[in-house]
């Protein structure tokens, strides 16, 4: 990858729960068009960054910028995502009570307002653009079920595909390996793969085979800071990392 | 524009329900009116009346279920928005009174003359106008709505502490109108109604046709309520219903989906008490009593919650039931309405068109797996399933 224009810029972000730092003077840059994997153990502060980076969790402290100027602390998160930042939750988190097509529907790039949606009407080009979708994901043959019918990995999956229905310049992927198949998980990757020729992605993952899949830059978190940073060979090799993390 | 957002939602049980809203529109006031009292088939102006009432009660229970069902906001306070309805057709039922009066006071109410008033208050301007008056029955709660929810709403309060603040909404208005500087006429309320559109308000002619707006309001109020549910924005009410956040992190703004349905809702209310009050022929404070908000939410659970149609069923039941109660053991009414209200959130959550709904797919089920003895295994639906991707 050559030296890209940064797009997401994290610098001394801190984050506190009750005296208790969830995250400790964190920075990093994330590039255009760049793919990162950030490990590391259990309460490190992988789902806390993705809070703060989406306005559900507001820093103590820290300067988080998105495509240069946009200061990500000053907004909220509906605006975050209207900027261009889409996420995947730990947990699936799908509209259950909805068939798999509407949960896209809903995803969708198009205007977010009351009177937008209450006189929205579905065109060719939609339905042509979910059915790509659907395909993509692999639940062409769901689509009309609900989709709190699908299996966990289902649920990850179609999830993704409403990231991916929002077109968002950085998508912020957490553990979307969890609870598939070693055949899921491999489809996963190569998922990845694809859309990061197009988007800025940042996934947090456990699955060292999945994370090596992957074939990009990994980043460490320990105790809410960078550990180590680098190829997945370099970091594995790295004395602290197989202390706090590998090893055990 | 209207028709398109329909042919999605305007299915089964509700275009049966607006055909009998329409058909009854129409038939009940000419069985009443045209028939001879010893006909079997007349209707008396008090059932007229009675079922009147019931229809604004159904029309209070789908504004709630538009709110509850679909966005999940569980309001304990409705009824203030509907008593508010009630107070500004109630004030133009006044305004009709004229020299009427006991004092026989050409524009000033009895009450204020007794409160030695001499001219009317500027909030009764414009009163003596229907078309102001009905206005205000929309506007008012509308107003309301929107500030309550505006600060509700931004600041994120959700749950069990939106339902008690919605209750002490309710409540502060039952204490503000019960004061007689308000201007409403106090613990009394306003009554004594002569006329109503240069119509007698007693007069079974007139009678009927309450009924009859009753009923065609109902039908637009479902209409109007199938129209949104259906749209796009109904399904991100759904959505914010079912996962509040993740509805935020696509980039929806919650709190203007909320205030939106809630504002809707509260229109709907206030339409439903100006159309109640002339039928009962009085409003006062007690209309904005917690147990009047709390009891609605019950016919909206007995009917089911988030179908629509089962509100509308689930009001008209329970409201004959109190009135066939509060005649023969006016005592129980009360343990009959709260036992009712256990039974249906332990054994019928989904209510009774849940029922339905779950004893007709049975029924389909077990029909369509009679000719092809083979073919029921697994699977829980009618439709034929695609395979889940392996
Ligand atoms: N809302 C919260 N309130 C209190 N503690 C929290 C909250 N969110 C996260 N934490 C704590 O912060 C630490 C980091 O959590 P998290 O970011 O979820 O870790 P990871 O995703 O790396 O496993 C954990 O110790 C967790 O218990
Ligand atoms: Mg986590």
């Amino acid at each position: 990858m050559a030296k890209a224009e940064t797009l997401l810029y994290l610098d001394g972000v801190s984050v506190s729960f009750d005296g208790f730092k969830a995250l400790n003077n964190l920075s990093f840059l994330i590039g255009r068009n760049e793919m990162r994997a950030i490990i590391g153990p259990n309460g490190a502060g992988k789902t806390t960054m993705m809070d703060v980076i989406t306005g559900k969790t507001r820093p103590d402290e820290g300067e988080l910028r998105f495509d240069g100027k946009i200061d990500l602390t000053a907004h909220d998160e509906a605006e975050i995502a209207g900027f261009g930042i889409g996420r995947k939750f730990q947990k699936p988190t799908v509209f259950e009570n909805q068939s798999v097509r509407d949960n896209l529907m809903l995803a969708l790039k198009a205007l977010r307002g009351p009177f937008a949606t209450l006189f929205h009407r579905d065109d060719d080009a939609e339905r042509s653009r979910i059915d790509t979708l659907l395909a993509t994901i692999r639940l062409t043959a769901r689509r009309d079920d609900l989709a709190g019918d699908l299996s966990h990995g289902q649920k990850q999956w179609l999830e993704i595909g409403m990231l991916l229905a929002q077109d968002p310049e950085l998508l912020l992927i957490d553990e979307p390996a969890a609870g598939m198949t070693d055949a899921e998980t491999a489809a996963t990757a190569d998922l990845l793969r694809e859309i990061s020729k197009t988007h800025s992605v940042v996934v947090v993952e456990h699955d060292m085979a999945f994370v090596r899949a992957l074939g990009v830059k990994v980043t460490v978190l320990h105790e809410g800071s960078v550990l180590a940073e680098g190829s997945l060979d370099h970091v594995s090799n790295d004395r602290r990392v197989i202390d706090v993390y590998l090893g055990r | 524009m209207t028709l398109r957002f329909l042919s999605g939602g305007l299915t089964g049980g509700r275009l049966v329900m607006l055909a009998l809203l329409l058909a009854s529109a129409i038939l009940v006031p000419l069985l009443n009116l045209a028939l001879p009292e010893s006909h079997p088939l007349h209707v008396p102006t008090y059932a007229v009346t009675l079922m009147g009432k019931y229809l604004t009660y159904a029309l209070l229970a789908l504004a709630l279920d538009l709110v509850w069902g679909y966005c999940g906001i569980l309001s304990l306070g409705h009824a203030a928005f509907f008593a508010l309805g009630g107070y500004a057709m109630g004030m133009y039922l006044m305004r009709q009174i004229g020299s009427r009066g006991v004092y026989g006071d050409p524009v000033l109410p009895d009450f204020m003359v007794f409160l030695n008033w001499d001219e009317l208050p500027w909030y009764w301007y414009g009163f003596d106008a229907f078309s102001f008056a009905m206005l205000v029955a929309l506007v008012a709660p509308a107003i309301l709505a929107f500030v309550f929810g505006w600060f509700a709403f931004r600041s994120r309060v959700t749950g069990v502490y939106l339902s008690i603040i919605t209750q002490a909404m309710t409540y502060a208005l039952l204490l503000a109108f019960f004061r007689n500087d308000m201007g409403f006429g106090g613990n009394n309320g306003l009554t004594d109604f002569k006329d109503i559109l240069g119509f007698d308000i007693q007069s079974d002619a007139t009678r009927a046709g309450l009924f009859a707006a009753s009923a065609l309001a109902l039908a637009a109020g479902l209409v109007l309520a199938v129209a949104i549910t259906a749209s796009k924005l109904g399904k991100v009410l759904i959505a914010v219903r079912d996962a509040e956040s993740r509805t935020r992190f696509l980039g929806y703004r919650v709190e203007h989906y909320k205030l939106f349905v809630w504002t809707v809702s509260a229109m709907m209310a206030g339409l439903a008490g100006a159309l109640y009050v002339p039928q009962v022929g009085i409003i006062n404070p007690g209309e904005f009593a917690p147990a009047n908000s709390i009891e609605a939410v019950i016919w909206v659970a007995v009917g089911g919650r988030g179908t629509l149609v089962g509100p509308i069923i689930g009001a008209v039941l329970v409201n004959f039931a109190k009135s066939w109660f509060t005649a023969a053991l006016p005592e129980f009414w009360l343990f009959a309405l709260g036992g009712l209200f256990v039974f249906v959130t332990l054994f019928l959550p989904t209510g009774i068109v849940g029922l339905a709904r779950t004893a007709t797919q049975r029924l389909r089920r077990m029909r369509k797996s009679e000719p092809d003895a083979r073919n029921t295994g697994g699977s829980v639906t009618t439709e034929p399933r695609g395979q889940a991707a392996e």
